[in-house]
């Protein structure tokens, strides 16, 4: 191998992998503009031409409820999540990282030891409770366990960011007579913000791509979220729908698409940062 | 830690002489603890209502006929009994999800890592293709791709397509029982992007240094991959691997995207969770699906102890060494 082989090998391989990796993505973007009897029929990616109609019968939505609607839903839901991750994981994570206090140790490796907890152990007896409560077909029990900091992934997550903290900031603070809650909100808070970014955006897109929560709680359509409309869509109609339907998965992936272009030095780092000081 | 009955003992002693000063004296060290249990009610109340009851009680129902209408039976261990000996479904659930997670995770791992050694030779453009590979993670669990997924394994789609136009003829993967876990498989792979940035994180860190003096005591490529790279990003790899193990245990919208929601053809997609989902809400064989969940907590925490275990034996921490 040669020189000018050695330096451009790693670029072509990268390139060759970009392509078959985005290749589903593409077709995606491709098949929502296809006419109907192009879909299943021919591997070109390329439609003969361009059918936004497809757009505009996806608009519509499921069982009469519109897409506008279906996407409001699903927002409300994700931003409940993110409210409640980022407040109550921050709340928790403030005080294994910075306060002492009685079983202290206990209590932490018991949030940690919930990071391995299959979701199915607790799903059955959660069901029932807020069967129970009257909430099921509601967003609050997609919404509320978020406020009460149940995914140890995120606490965890920020504990680690606020021990890397320098501490002289919060004891000069507490000198100047700053109790824990003032320092917390004013000095440890912000100083956690590339924590909290990432605790918000990857609960946003982990909300926002639940199927199976979604599904076992909301049942009405007009509840509907828009990964739930999109299965139901699924079932209702046959191939030849094929071009709408996956307009509608364009739609869906929307926002992650966007979220991701705007955040991705976060979600990169935040990702980087949880499994190397895990 | 103080605690309050060691700390409250000596304190009698002394009041006699001079309660006052000792007192305001005692305060910073005995550090008020309240306030550390208001920053933790919100996680305390969710542990408690949303974790440990509810574990608690899908271990009692485990032991129950529950249907979610009517008052809940023991029935002591029958659901185990009819799982674990009568269930032909459960055992082929068992062993489809078992192959998964034997084929995709180190498939993932590995690509991964091959992934994020090449970009780390990369001189440029590391940041843009680190993101770029990174996007399918993001994307990979929503119900779009998995429907994408679908259509490209299916018959008439494209891998199908590529797959005759070089002469090998598998037909729809979708609807073939022998492939169709498969086409869940490269999905997992599809998304590497997450472990390869952690593994690309981890590689950076390891100091130049050591590979150059490798080179000087005339150590090859190969010699400071295995003596270098692969020890000082083990732990990096054994954190991967326990994630992705937990992670794809309970792999489920693919699943069902794929099969429909029923786990075929000939239940050869019918995961575990899947299988779960069919008892207990399909059915509303609740005890059951909590026996299952259990099952699963067991088997899950079993796998990542027999990890955590042999990792003694080849996951090297570079700073307990130094200690």
């Amino acid at each position: 191998m040669n020189i000018a082989t050695k330096r451009w090998l790693p670029h072509t391989v990268s390139a060759a992998a970009l392509l078959v990796l985005l290749y589903p993505l593409a077709w995606l973007l491709a098949t929502s503009l296809k006419p109907a009897d192009e879909v299943m029929t021919s591997l070109d990616l390329w439609p003969s031409h361009l059918e936004w109609s497809n757009y505009t019968t996806a608009l519509d939505g499921v069982s009469g409820v519109t897409v506008t609607h279906l996407l409001g839903n699903t927002l409300l839901i994700a931003g409940g999540a993110v409210l409640g991750n980022v407040l109550s994981c921050s709340l928790a994570a403030y005080a294994f990282a910075r306060l002492r206090f009685r079983m202290s140790k206990v209590m932490f490796a018991f949030m940690v030891a919930t990071l391995m907890l299959p979701h199915h152990v607790v799903l059955i007896p959660q069901y029932i409770i807020f069967n129970r409560l009257g909430l099921v077909d509601s967003f609050w029990p997609l919404i509320l366990p978020k406020f009460l900091a149940t995914e140890a992934f995120f606490v965890f997550l920020i504990v680690q960011f606020m021990r890397g903290l320098p501490r002289e900031l919060e004891e000069s603070a507490r000198i100047d007579g700053c109790g824990p809650f003032r320092t917390y909100w004013s000095i440890t808070l912000p100083l956690a913000r590339p924590a909290l970014i990432t605790t918000a955006i990857f609960t946003f897109i982990w909300t926002w791509n639940d199927f199976f929560t979604q599904m076992i709680y909301l049942f009405a359509p007009e509840k509907y979220t828009i990964t739930l409309a999109l299965s139901s869509f699924v079932d209702q109609s046959s191939t030849s729908a094929y071009g709408p339907m996956f307009a509608m998965s364009v739609i869906s992936v929307l926002p992650i698409v966007l979220f991701f272009f705007v955040f991705q030095r976060y979600l990169v780092q935040g990702m980087a940062t949880s499994g190397l000081k895990g | 830690m103080s605690t309050v009955s060691t700390t409250r003992a000596p304190a009698r002693t002394v009041r006699t002489t001079d309660p006052r000063p000792r007192r305001s004296k005692r305060r910073p060290v005995r550090e008020r603890q309240w306030p550390a249990y208001v920053f933790l009610s919100p996680w305390m109340i969710g542990a408690v209502v949303l974790t440990l009851v509810p574990m608690a009680v899908s271990l009692y129902l485990s032991f129950t006929d529950y249907n979610l209408f009517d008052p809940p039976h023991w029935v002591g261990l029958r659901n185990y009994r009819e799982m674990l000996t009568e269930d032909p479904r459960y055992w082929r659930s068992v062993g489809t999800t078992m192959l998964y997670v034997v084929v995709a995770v180190p498939l993932k791992l590995g690509l991964a890592l091959g992934v994020a050694m090449l970009l780390k030779s990369l001189s440029r453009g590391r940041g843009f293709y680190r993101s770029a590979f990174y996007a399918p993670s993001l994307l990979g669990a929503s119900m779009s791709i998995a429907l994408v997924w679908k259509a490209l394994f299916n018959d008439g789609g494209t891998v199908a397509g590529v797959l005759d136009a070089v002469g090998i003829h598998t037909g729809g993967w979708v609807g073939n029982p022998h492939l169709a876990v498969y086409g869940v498989v490269l999905l997992t792979v599809w998304q590497f992007g997450a472990p390869m940035v952690i593994f690309l994180a981890g590689l950076q860190q390891i100091s130049p240094d050591l590979y150059e003096a490798a080179a000087l005591d005339g150590a090859g490529r190969r010699r400071q991959f295995m003596s270098i790279t692969v020890p000082m990003l083990s732990p990096v790899v054994f954190f991967n691997l326990v994630l992705e193990v937990i992670n794809s245990f309970q792999v489920f919208t693919p699943a069902f995207a794929i099969s429909g929601g029923d786990g075929g053809p000939a239940d050869s997609t019918m995961f575990y969770t899947l299988y779960l989902y069919e008892r207990g809400f399909t059915a509303s064989h609740m005890g059951y699906a909590a026996a299952m969940a259990w099952l699963l907590l067991i088997a899950v925490g079993a796998i990542t102890l027999i990890l955590f275990r042999t990792s003694r034996s080849w996951v090297f921490y570079a700073d307990e060494e130094g200690r």
